[in-house]
Order: C-alpha cells, then sequence, then structure tokens
C-alpha cells in the first residue's frame, strides 16, 4: 500500500514537473492541444468505466459533456455576456444575472451531468446490451435536440460564445491557470478511476461484465452496480464537458453529435476497453494525431483540400483495430513496471539471440 | 422449522410445463438429493429456488421468510448459493478476484467509501481476503490464486465454483452437477469434500447429479424428477428399487 | 385544419411509413438472425441514392436503368460489408460487432464526404413521379401513390419468398435457431449474405424513392432515417418483419402528424423518434408484435 502512494506521488511529481516544462516552451497552439488531450482523458476513462469495466455499451456520452458544457457555460457567464450572446431570444430572468467562479461552475456542470446519468441510466440499464446502446444514443441526441431548441436557456443553434477562462489557479493568478485547473482534473480522475476499479465495487463492475447472471447469483446488485458505473461516469463526462467549453471559447449543439462520443468510443477501443492507463495514452496519442492529421483535411503537397478524409482514417483505424486486434492497446490490464521492464527485455535479448 | 420449504412449484414457459407441483421440505444440516433423466426439469427448480425464474404457480420458502418473488442476489443475501451445471466462472478475473467478488454482498461501506480507502473499508477489505484465502486454502486452489480463472483445468474450475458459492457464507447450498466430467477418483473425492463442507460450514446442501455412486453416497434424502413431475422420494436404498424410476432411467444407469 | 390538410398529411404520413418501412426490414431481419444492429444500414440510402444520381449524372442514363443498377450494387455493397467488417466477429462479445458496425457506418459516411463533398446535389425526378394530381382540391404527387404501392408490392414478394420458397425457410430457420440449422446442412454464411443482400435492396429501393421524396442528397441523408428506421423494427418487434412494416407506418405517421398538429414542435421531430423508442422499451421492449424469449440459464 505504501509502496503504492510512493510510486503514485513520483508519477504526479514527473507529471507536474513536465507540465511546468511544457507551459513555457509550448505555444499557445500546443499548449492547446496538449489541454485537449487532458480533457480526452477525462472523456476517455469515464467512458471506459461504464463501457469497458463493466462492459455496458453506453452510446450516450456526448449528451452528458453537453450537459456540463452548457452548465458551466451558463453558470461562468456574467449577465453582460449574456445579454451580447442572447440576442435573438433573451436569456430566462433566474439565469440572466447568475454568475459563479471557476470551480464551483465545473463541479455543478458535473453534478448536472451526473444527474441527468441517473435519470437516464435508471430506466435503459435495464435493458439488454444492443437495446441499451440505441437508447442511450437517443438520449443522447434528445439531450442536443432540447438544448437546440430551447433558445431561452441555450441560445438554440446559435450556442454561446465567448466563454470565459479562468484566471487564477488555486488562488494564484497566473498565465495559464486553465492548463493546471485541466490537467489537476485529469490526475483526480484517473487516480479516482484507478482506486474505484481496484476496490470491491470496481471488482463487482467488472464480474458484471464477465458473465451478469454469475455475478447477481454471487450477491451483486446488477441494476444498482450499474447505475453508479453511468453516475460516476457521467459526472467525469459533465467535468470534462466544462473544461472544453472553457477551452474551445464557444459551444453550439452540433459539437454534441454522435460523432463526439464516436471518436472517444474509438479512443478506448485503441486503448483497450478496461484499461484505464491504455486510455490515458490512448487519448494523448489519438488527440495529438487528430491534429496532426488535420493536413489530410485541408490539403497537403499538391493534394487538393480533402475535407472528411481525416475521418474516413479514423474509421478505417477503428475498423482494422476491431477485426484484428479486439483487445486494443492494452487489453483489460494496466501498464504497470512489470510489463515496462518485460517490454525492454525482450529488446534487449533479440541481438544476444541473434549473435547465437 | 424447515430450512427451506418449496410448496407446489409449477414452472411453465409458454406451452412448455418444465416443472409441475413440486414440493420439498430440507432440514438443517440434511444433504438431499434431486435426480432424473436429462431434461426431467431439475435445473429449473434449482432456478426458482435462486430466484432466477418466478415460479407460474407455487412459493418457496427460506427460514419462513417467502422468497418466491425474491431476485437472485437478494436470495443469495439470505444465505443461498448456487453453482452452475455449466460453470460461470468469472472468466477472465483471478481466482482469487473470483473468491474475492463472492464477499462483496457483506460489504458495509458504500462506493465512495470504499474508493478512498477509508479506515472501515480498509478493514473490511483486509477480512474480505483473509476470507477468501482461507478458502482457497480450504479448497486446495492457493497455488492458482493469481492465475486467470480460464486457464485452470476443469476439475479445479469446479472446485473453484464451490468456493465462490462457499464465500457468499451460505446457509443452504445448490450443486448443480458438481461430478460432471469427473473421473471415478475425483468423484469420490468430491463425495468426502461434500461431507466435508457440511461439517465444517455448517451447510445444509441440495444438489443435482446424474453420478449415481455420489449421490447415492452422499445424500440423505433423494427426489426423482421425470418430465417435471416427481415420481418418487426415498432415501437411496428405496430409490434405487423403486421400479417408477428405474424405468425412467430405461436401465441405461447402473444404480447400484 | 382543413379536412384537406389533413388528408396532405396523411398521405405524407403513409409514403414517409412505407419508406421507413421498406428500410426498417433489413434491420429487423438482419437482427433476427445475428442479433446484430446493422448500424451501417442506413448507409446503404445513401449509397443507392448517390449512385442512382452519378449513373444519370455522368452517364445519362435512363431512370430505369439507373435505379436498377444502384439497387444491384448497393445490395452488392451491404453483401460485402458483411463479410469483411461482420463475419470475422462472429463468435467475438456482442459489442465488439456493434462498435464494427458503427465504424462501417462512420467510414461510408466520411467517404461518401470525400467522394462527394459535402455540398447537397439535386436529386433529378423522372416526370412519372412528379406529376401532380388534384383530388377535391388536394395537390398530391404521383410519387405519393407509386411509394405505398412499391412498397406494398415488394412486401407481398418478400413475404411468399420468406414462407413459400426453401430458401425462405432457410432464413426462417437460421434466424429460430443459428446452431442447429448449421447441423442440418444449411449453408448458414450463404443464408446470411442473402439475408444482407435483401435488406440492402430494399433499403436501396427506399433509398431511391427517398431521394424522390426528399430530393437534396448529403452523405449524412442515411444517419438519421438508419436510426429512426431500426426504432420503427423495435417499435414493431424486432426479428418480426410484419412488426418492422407496423412499426415503421406508425413512425412514419406519428412523425408528420406530429409537425402537423404541433408546428411548435417540429425542431423535436428527429427527437421524437427516439422519445418513442424509450417509451417502447420501457414499457414493452419486446415490441408492439413481439414475442417473449426466455434465456436459458
Amino acid at each position: 500500500m505504501k509502496r503504492k502512494i510512493i510510486t503514485s506521488l513520483i508519477i504526479i511529481g514527473i507529471v507536474i514537473a513536465i507540465l511546468m516544462l511544457l507551459q513555457n516552451t509550448l505555444d499557445n497552439f500546443k499548449l492547446r492541444i496538449l489541454n485537449l488531450a487532458g480533457i480526452y482523458v477525462i472523456f476517455a476513462v469515464s467512458m471506459n468505466l461504464i463501457n469497458g469495466f463493466t462492459g455496458q455499451l453506453a452510446l450516450g456520452h456526448a449528451g452528458f459533456i453537453a450537459v456540463g458544457a452548457y452548465t458551466y457555460t451558463l453558470l461562468v457567464m456574467d449577465s453582460d455576456l449574456k445579454s451580447m450572446n442572447f440576442f435573438l431570444e433573451p436569456i430566462v430572468p433566474f439565469l440572466s444575472s447568475v454568475h459563479w467562479p471557476f470551480l464551483p461552475a465545473v463541479i455543478m456542470g458535473g453534478l448536472l451531468a451526473g444527474l441527468a446519468g441517473l435519470l437516464i441510466g435508471a430506466p435503459v440499464l435495464r435493458l439488454r446490451g444492443d437495446y441499451l446502446a440505441i437508447a442511450t444514443l437517443g438520449f443522447g441526441e434528445i439531450i442536443r435536440t432540447v438544448f437546440t431548441n430551447t433558445q431561452s436557456i441555450t441560445n438554440g443553434s446559435l450556442g454561446l460564445k465567448a466563454i470565459p477562462m479562468p484566471k487564477s489557479f488555486l488562488f494564484i493568478e497566473m498565465k495559464n491557470a486553465f492548463t493546471w485547473w485541466v490537467w489537476t482534473a485529469v490526475i483526480i480522475t484517473v487516480i479516482f478511476h484507478f482506486l474505484l476499479v481496484s476496490s470491491s465495487y470496481g471488482r463487482a463492475l467488472k464480474a458484471i461484465r464477465e458473465d451478469e447472471k454469475a455475478a447477481e447469483a454471487m450477491g451483486v446488485n446488477i441494476f444498482k452496480h450499474k447505475v453508479w458505473a453511468m453516475v460516476i461516469s457521467s459526472f467525469f463526462a459533465g467535468i470534462g464537458g466544462a473544461l472544453l467549453a472553457s477551452l474551445m471559447t464557444t459551444i453550439d449543439p452540433l459539437m454534441f453529435r454522435f460523432t463526439l462520443t464516436f471518436n472517444i468510443l474509438l479512443i478506448v477501443v485503441l486503448g483497450g476497453m478496461g484499461s484505464i492507463s491504455g486510455s490515458v495514452i490512448s487519448a494523448v496519442v489519438v488527440t495529438i494525431l487528430m491534429e496532426w492529421l488535420r493536413f489530410l483535411d485541408q490539403g497537403f503537397m499538391g493534394l487538393p483540400e480533402i475535407p472528411g478524409l481525416r475521418m474516413v482514417v479514423f474509421s478505417t483505424l477503428l475498423l482494422l483495430v476491431v477485426l484484428f486486434y479486439p483487445r486494443g492497446l492494452m487489453g483489460n490490464e494496466e501498464l504497470s513496471w512489470n510489463k515496462i521492464t518485460k517490454m525492454f527485455q525482450r529488446f534487449h535479448m533479440q541481438p544476444r539471440e541473434v549473435r547465437k | 422449522m424447515n430450512l427451506l420449504e418449496v410448496k407446489g412449484i409449477t414452472m411453465q414457459f409458454g406451452g412448455l410445463k418444465a416443472v409441475a407441483n413440486f414440493n420439498l421440505n430440507i432440514d438443517k444440516n440434511e444433504i438431499v438429493g434431486l435426480i432424473g433423466p436429462n431434461g426431467a426439469g431439475k435445473t429449473t427448480c434449482f432456478n426458482v429456488i435462486a430466484g432466477e425464474y418466478v415460479p407460474t404457480q407455487g412459493k418457496v420458502f427460506f427460514e419462513g421468510r417467502d422468497i418466491t418473488k425474491s431476485r437472485p442476489d437478494q436470495i443469495t443475501k439470505l444465505g443461498i448459493a448456487r453453482t452452475f451445471q455449466n460453470i460461470r466462472l468469472f472468466k477472465d478475473l483471478t481466482v482469487l478476484e473470483n473468491v474475492l467478488i463472492a464477499n462483496h454482498l457483506n460489504l458495509q461501506s458504500n462506493i465512495f467509501s470504499a474508493t478512498f480507502r477509508l479506515p472501515w473499508y480498509q478493514k473490511e477489505e483486509k477480512i474480505m481476503y483473509e476470507r477468501s484465502l482461507q478458502l482457497l486454502d480450504q479448497l486446495k486452489l492457493t497455488q492458482y490464486k493469481n492465475e486467470k480463472a480460464s486457464s485452470l483445468p476443469y476439475g479445479l474450475q469446479r472446485r473453484l465454483e464451490i468456493a465462490r458459492a462457499l464465500a457468499t457464507q451460505p446457509k443452504l447450498l445448490l450443486l448443480d452437477e458438481p461430478a460432471a466430467g469427473m473421473n471415478p477418483q475425483e468423484s469420490k473425492e468430491l463425495m468426502y469434500l461434500i461431507q466435508e463442507l457440511r461439517d465444517k460450514f455448517d451447510l445444509t446442501i441440495f444438489m443435482i447429479e446424474h453420478h449415481m455412486p455420489v449421490i447415492m453416497g452422499v445424500c440423505q434424502r433423494i427426489l426423482v424428477l421425470d418430465y417435471g413431475v416427481t415420481i418418487a422420494e426415498g432415501t437411496p436404498k428405496e430409490i434405487q428399487s423403486n421400479e417408477r424410476v428405474i424405468a425412467a432411467y430405461l436401465g441405461v444407469e447402473h444404480i447400484a | 385544419m382543413t379536412l384537406q390538410e389533413f388528408l396532405q398529411n396523411f398521405a405524407n404520413g403513409i409514403s414517409l411509413g412505407s419508406l421507413y418501412a421498406l428500410i426498417a426490414i433489413g434491420y429487423t431481419m438482419v437482427y433476427g438472425i445475428l442479433r446484430l444492429i446493422n448500424f451501417a444500414h442506413g448507409e446503404m440510402i445513401m449509397v443507392a441514392a448517390y449512385i442512382a444520381f452519378y449513373t444519370v449524372f455522368i452517364f445519362s442514363m435512363p431512370w430505369y436503368i439507373s435505379f436498377f443498377i444502384a439497387i444491384i450494387i448497393t445490395t452488392i455493397v451491404g453483401i460485402l460489408v458483411e463479410r469483411l467488417a461482420y463475419k470475422p466477429l462472429r463468435s467475438s462479445p456482442r459489442v465488439t460487432i456493434l462498435i464494427s458496425a458503427i465504424g462501417v457506418s462512420f467510414f461510408l459516411q466520411n467517404l461518401g464526404i470525400v467522394l462527394f463533398t459535402g455540398r447537397p446535389k439535386a436529386f433529378q425526378v423522372p416526370t412519372l413521379f412528379s406529376q401532380v394530381y388534384t383530388i377535391k382540391g388536394v395537390n398530391i404527387v404521383s410519387l405519393t401513390f407509386f411509394i405505398p404501392t412499391i412498397t406494398v408490392v415488394l412486401l407481398i414478394l418478400l413475404v411468399y419468398v420468406i414462407n413459400n420458397t426453401k430458401i425462405g425457410m432457410a432464413m426462417r430457420a437460421v434466424a429460430k435457431d443459428y446452431d442447429t440449422s448449421s447441423l442440418m446442412g444449411i449453408d448458414v454464411n450463404k443464408i446470411i449474405s442473402v439475408t444482407f443482400g435483401i435488406g440492402s435492396a430494399l433499403a436501396a429501393i427506399g433509398g431511391i424513392m427517398w431521394s424522390m421524396k426528399f430530393p437534396q442528397l448529403t452523405p449524412t441523408m442515411g444517419l438519421m432515417p438508419g436510426l429512426k428506421c431500426f426504432i420503427a423494427a423495435v417499435l414493431g418487434g424486432i426479428g418480426n418483419i410484419t412488426g418492422a412494416v407496423v412499426g415503421g407506418f406508425i413512425l412514419g405517421l406519428t412523425e408528420i402528424l406530429l409537425v402537423a398538429f404541433l408546428p411548435d414542435l417540429s425542431g423535436y421531430r428527429d427527437a421524437f423518434a427516439f422519445i418513442l423508442l424509450i417509451l417502447i422499451l420501457l414499457v414493452k421492449p419486446t415490441g408492439i408484435l413481439g414475442e417473449k424469449i426466455a434465456e436459458k440459464v
């Protein structure tokens, strides 16, 4: 136990050190991608909880992210910003004067998303696998449609612009406060999920994934556990959504289509459904890759601008992984020192064998 | 008061009557057997008792409590554990994890206490580990504790199924064909194991079996099902000489 | 609302319902055999529409040849998708094959964006289908008659094939019990291909008629109708062909009538289908015409 705490502290220390280095050396654009990667880590790890660890294919993540994003935005904007945005139809009065600081607004985003997870999960988690997938997809769409059509609350399809970024981190004013907030959230998310999954409740969730009926026969209340997984998953999705809103500085319902859920699902499958470290690595790699491959869409080296090529590449990638390497990068195991040393051993073994 | 009272259970699936008017009383510490040709409805009876199915008619009482409509996990919490005919272990999880999960139902800590490793949870976790390791030891599975359940040979998987069921701290244990696929030596060991478990854990056992030496050797009382109907009930000696039973088995099984 | 307006909406609803019914059949047949939600089925609409469009646009073929080619090619695409993306995963956990289906759907949509660009293309409706008749003051396009008629004809053909031919019997057998069917000597792979083929062909016909009714083609045009048609299949009882038809008509009619009677809620038009889905899943998950399937423990 003590060894694990020390190892975790060392890792956190390394992450902080890397962050300090990066935020001084990277330009704004690259820093933005770094933060986007962090937010996708939160999305992926939280989706993995319900999809990978509990084995329930829930496809409504984008909806919960939207709840978090909109809640945060509506709380954190002051009334001037709001009147500027709501020029077509004025905002509902009780929301107009609401103005919360950054952290409470983000947390509220998570809480409301978690509540949405409960309201949606309660009826829907009783359904069988494929039905659950479609029902959650449906709810994601319903949430988005509602946001598009409630002009006086969400400003409908016009979206919300000029979302402010936090200026201070833990009461210290600094330029890159947002970066620190994001990565603190990432660390908290990852640690929380690690702890949950390695606890008795995590084992119960995995049992549900392995064999629901057997888990039930062993005394696990499967419905209750599924709902818990859904609520926690949607809470963190909401946190990520709030951070996403701040990063993008503008949000509109089109950002939260099923495409978003698909991208996160791709990340989770690539990293391994049931591996937190897999999701972390995958989220960072895929986010950077998505940005780097933007040139595919925008034309390069004489190739014309072909929007959509990026997504073709990504869907092909998903299909290839699912067909030939369905366990993804880490399968359902975590990265550990054992594995890393084994990898090095394999690299070192080969030359000796060749020499023989 | 009987530990388990099954009154007039009828289980109908659409047009098929799998079980008709099944009655059973089991007292504490008894070992009772249920036999019958394939498809006679034996596992269906188990499933009704364990809460998997709600019977079309009839009631089930455990320690005087009506559990007819209770959920399987509720029934397990009350003290009835079961094994499955076709082993249903948590394949990708380790042997130890399989047994640990069966301890989960007794956990008092909530999900957040567990996640944040609050002191009370840490105590409970320690107890769960100790109990599980002890069980593995008693069932001679300790050396496999970190192996994936699916990598175990068949006989050991069956033993793990039993270990897992025992971890729920049951009063009544339902064993569904525990000797399936075992050779004579293994079956003999199983017989001793069942009696040992009954004594050590103060259990009551109700088992389905096809393996006649095991059933006749270990059970005090046997019920015989054929096409969902109870055709005989009695001691092993009585059952062996019962003509209806012999006829139902078409003389293929060597009962003596 | 006047009687004329109501009749117009009703006719519209029947049209839309027929289209949903045709496409829902493909979903329900595939689900009946493989227990798979073929997310990519909706994309068959798009594929057929664009092939029909381009064969006319580039090769100036007469519509009946163009439509025929579109149907054939779409059928082949449907069968290919099954062979390449679903067959290898038949023994994998269900989650994996669902993800594969989602992947195919996204792949096709984005391939469409790459090949055809996202800008809407105007479908040329043949004059046969665009004649306007005026009946009792109500303007009805000939297409509105053709769609239900063609749908009914296809349905009768399909029911005949399923109930009266050897292949139909094989299809019913595989849907009832996959393993036993293969033990009985049925070439399950062939039957699955046939199922996907028929489903895709029907979707292709549905897609072409869709493009005549809504003559704006975009690469993502199949996504929403696809989802709605799956909902229609669930509504009627998944695995049940009659159910798919019933579900399709109910969905189509209620969607049109919703917009007609409550125009303020027209923005929720798409969400409405999902609300229906969740309602039916909560109230009667097996669907209107569905049966309960007991799971063996």
